[in-house]
C-alpha cells in the first residue's frame, strides 16, 4: 500500500516538476500563474483588464486572418446549401411577398399612429448614433455565442450598445476595445432580455440556449394558449436599454416541459454588418432635435438671405446697367433732337434770312423804284402852299408816290 | 544552395506541425458548429495537447501551451487562464501517465483521456458557474466531452502516421 502510494507520488512529481528535455517552463509553475491570473480576473484587476485588451487586439486581428480558409469552407458550404434549397425558398417568398405587400399598406399606418403615441408617453423612442460594423470573427462555440465587430472606443462604440441586423435584434456590446468590440448575441446562455409577446402582449424574459434559438422564462402557464403558438417576440424596453417594440423572431415550438422556444429572425452564423446604436428618450432627444433643427433652419434661411442679397444685387446691377442704357438713348435722342431743332432753326434762319435779303432786295427795288418814282411823281404828292397833299416822308406821301400820283391813289 | 534552405524549411515546418496546428485551432477556434448539428462538438486542442503530451517525441513546449491557452480565453471570451489552466492540467495528466505507463497502449490511453477530459471539463465549469457566474449548459459539455473521447481514436491514429512518416519514428 505504502508502495504504491510512493510510486503515485513519485509519478506526480515528475509529471510537475521535472523539466523534459524541451521544456523551458514547469507545469507547476505555470499552472501556479494561471490560478493567479484567473484570481486577479476574478477581482478584476486593472492590470489583466489592460493585458486583456492588449491580448485581444492583437488575437482579433490574427485571428481574423488565420480563420480564412475556415470561413471559405463555411461560405462554400452554406452557399451550397443554400442552392440546394433556393427554388423552394423563391416559392415560400412568392407568395409571403404577396401577403406582405397587402399588410404594408396598414403597417405604415400603424407605425406613423405608434411614433406618435410613443412620443406622447416618452418612450425610448429615438435613436442617437448608428454605427454600421463589419463582423471580423464569427465564433460560436457552444458555451459562448459571440461575434468580433471591427469598431471600437475609437468609433464611439460604448458598452451596452444595441445591435442590430437590419431591423432585427441581434445582441449587445459586452466587450469594447479601441478598435474591436465583442457583441454578446441573444442567443447566448448568459444573454436575458425583457421581452413581449404578441398577440396578447405577455410580459416575459428571454434567455439564450447556448445554440441558435433561445428560449422564453419566467412565464406562467395560465399566459400559454392557442396565440401564443407562432407568436411574435420584441423587446418590452423594461430595462431602458432597448428600444420597445424591436422584433426579435418568433415562436417555434412549446414542449412537452412547456418550454417555449423561440427562433431568431436574423441568422446568427451569417452576420456579415451590423447596425451598433443606442436609444435616447424622447424628451431629451425632441430638444436636441429642436435645437438642432433651429440651428439647420437658421442656416437654411441665412442663405436664403445670402442668395436673395446676391439677386438683389444682380438685380441693381441689371437696373443701372438699364438705366445707364435709357439714359444713354434718351441723351442720344435729346442730341439728335435738339441737332434737329438747330437744323431746323439753322433751316429757319436761312429762310428768313433769305425772305429778309428777298425783303432787302425788294426793299432795294421798292426804294429804287420809290425813288425813281419820287423823281417823277413828287411834284403830284408833295405838299404846298397851295395844295393839300402829303408832307414829304409820311406814309401816305410814300403811298401816294407808288401809286405814281394822287390820282391813281385815289382810284 | 536554395534547394537546401527550402528543404530545411519545409522540415521545420513538419517538425513544428503540431505547434502551428495548435495556434491554428485555439486563433480560428476550429470546429463543426456552422454545420448545425445539434448534439455534435468536440475539442480537437484536448486531443491534441493529451497527445502531445504522452509522446516525448512531439515538440509542443508547456510555455507554448499556456499561451495558447490565452488565446483561446481571448476568443472565445472565457475569463483569462481558464482555458490555460484546462491545458496545463491535461499537460499533468498526460505526464503522470506517460511516467507510470511501461507498455502503452491506445486503449489504455483512450480511457485515461477520457478521466481526464471529464475531470478538467468539470473544473472549468465549476469556476465558471461558482467564480465567474457564467453559466454553461451541462448537457453541451457531456456532448462536448463524448465527442472528443470518441474522436480521439481517430486523431490519435493520424498523428501516429504523422509520427511514423514524417519525423520518421519507429519507437511510436
Amino acid at each position: 500500500m505504502d508502495g504504491s502510494r510512493d510510486d503515485f507520488i513519485i509519478a506526480i512529481r515528475s509529471a510537475f516538476l521535472k523539466r523534459e528535455t524541451q521544456q523551458t517552463f514547469s507545469l507547476l509553475g505555470l499552472i501556479i500563474f494561471s490560478l493567479i491570473l484567473l484570481i486577479l480576473g476574478s477581482l478584476n484587476f486593472k492590470i489583466i483588464n489592460y493585458i486583456k485588451i492588449i491580448v485581444n487586439e492583437g488575437v482579433y486581428r490574427s485571428s481574423l486572418v488565420i480563420s480564412i480558409p475556415e470561413k471559405f469552407i463555411k461560405k462554400t458550404y452554406i452557399n451550397t446549401n443554400e442552392h440546394f434549397k433556393f427554388y423552394d425558398e423563391y416559392k415560400k417568398n412568392k407568395v409571403e411577398l404577396k401577403n406582405l405587400r397587402s399588410k404594408n399598406l396598414l403597417n405604415e399606418f400603424a407605425i406613423l399612429e405608434n411614433n406618435r403615441l410613443k412620443s406622447i408617453i416618452d418612450d425610448y423612442l429615438v435613436i442617437s448614433n448608428e454605427i454600421v460594423a463589419k463582423i471580423l470573427i464569427d465564433k460560436q462555440s457552444p458555451f459562448s455565442r459571440s461575434v468580433i465587430a471591427n469598431k471600437g472606443s475609437k468609433n464611439n462604440i460604448k458598452k451596452g450598445m444595441v445591435v442590430l441586423d437590419g431591423e432585427y435584434l441581434v445582441g449587445k456590446v459586452i466587450e469594447v476595445n479601441y478598435i474591436t468590440s465583442r457583441i454578446l448575441l441573444l442567443s447566448d446562455f448568459n444573454s436575458k432580455i425583457p421581452v413581449t409577446i404578441e398577440p396578447g402582449g405577455t410580459q416575459s424574459i428571454l434567455s439564450g440556449t447556448g445554440k441558435d434559438d433561445a428560449i422564453i422564462e419566467y412565464i406562467k402557464d395560465d399566459y400559454i394558449d392557442n396565440d401564443t403558438y407562432n407568436a411574435t417576440v420584441y423587446t418590452s424596453g423594461f430595462g431602458g436599454l432597448f428600444k420597445a417594440g424591436i422584433p426579435i423572431g418568433k415562436i417555434k415550438n412549446i414542449d412537452l416541459n412547456k418550454e417555449i422556444k423561440v427562433s431568431f429572425f436574423s441568422d446568427f452564423t451569417q452576420l456579415s454588418f451590423v447596425k451598433i446604436l443606442s436609444y435616447e428618450e424622447a424628451k431629451t432627444k425632441a430638444k436636441e432635435k429642436i435645437k438642432l433643427e433651429a440651428q439647420k433652419e437658421s442656416k437654411i434661411i441665412a442663405e436664403k438671405l445670402k442668395k436673395i442679397q446676391a439677386e438683389v444685387e444682380l438685380k441693381a446691377q441689371k437696373i443701372k446697367k438699364l438705366k445707364a442704357e435709357e439714359e444713354n438713348k434718351l441723351k442720344a435722342e435729346e442730341e439728335i433732337k435738339l441737332k434737329a431743332e438747330e437744323e431746323i432753326k439753322l433751316k429757319a434762319e436761312g429762310v428768313s434770312r433769305l425772305k429778309a435779303e428777298e425783303n432787302l432786295a425788294l426793299n432795294i427795288e421798292k426804294q429804287k423804284n420809290y425813288k425813281d418814282l419820287e423823281l417823277k411823281y413828287s411834284s403830284q404828292c408833295k405838299k404846298r402852299f397851295f395844295n393839300m397833299l402829303y408832307k414829304i416822308g409820311t406814309p401816305e406821301y410814300k403811298n401816294c408816290i407808288l401809286n405814281k400820283g394822287i390820282k391813281t391813289f385815289n382810284e | 544552395m536554395n534547394e537546401i534552405s527550402k528543404q530545411s524549411l519545409v522540415k521545420k515546418i513538419l517538425l513544428n506541425a503540431p505547434i502551428i496546428v495548435l495556434f491554428i485551432s485555439v486563433l480560428s477556434n476550429f470546429d463543426f458548429n456552422y454545420l448545425d448539428l445539434d448534439y455534435f462538438s468536440f475539442n480537437f486542442i484536448h486531443i491534441l495537447i493529451f497527445y502531445c503530451g504522452l509522446k516525448k517525441n512531439i515538440n509542443l513546449g508547456y510555455g507554448l501551451i499556456f499561451l495558447a491557452g490565452l488565446i483561446n480565453d481571448t476568443v472565445i471570451n472565457l475569463p483569462i487562464g481558464l482555458s490555460s489552466l484546462s491545458y496545463l492540467l491535461i499537460c499533468v495528466s498526460a505526464a503522470y501517465l506517460r511516467t507510470i505507463t511501461l507498455r502503452p497502449s491506445l486503449s489504455k490511453d483512450i480511457i485515461y483521456f477520457l478521466v481526464t477530459i471529464l475531470v478538467v471539463n468539470s473544473i472549468s465549469y465549476t469556476l465558471l458557474n461558482l467564480i465567474f457566474s457564467i453559466t454553461t449548459e451541462y448537457k453541451d459539455l457531456l456532448i462536448n466531452v463524448f465527442f472528443t473521447f470518441l474522436l480521439y481514436f481517430v486523431f490519435a491514429n493520424l498523428f501516429k502516421l504523422y509520427e511514423i512518416k514524417i519525423l520518421r519514428r519507429s519507437d511510436v
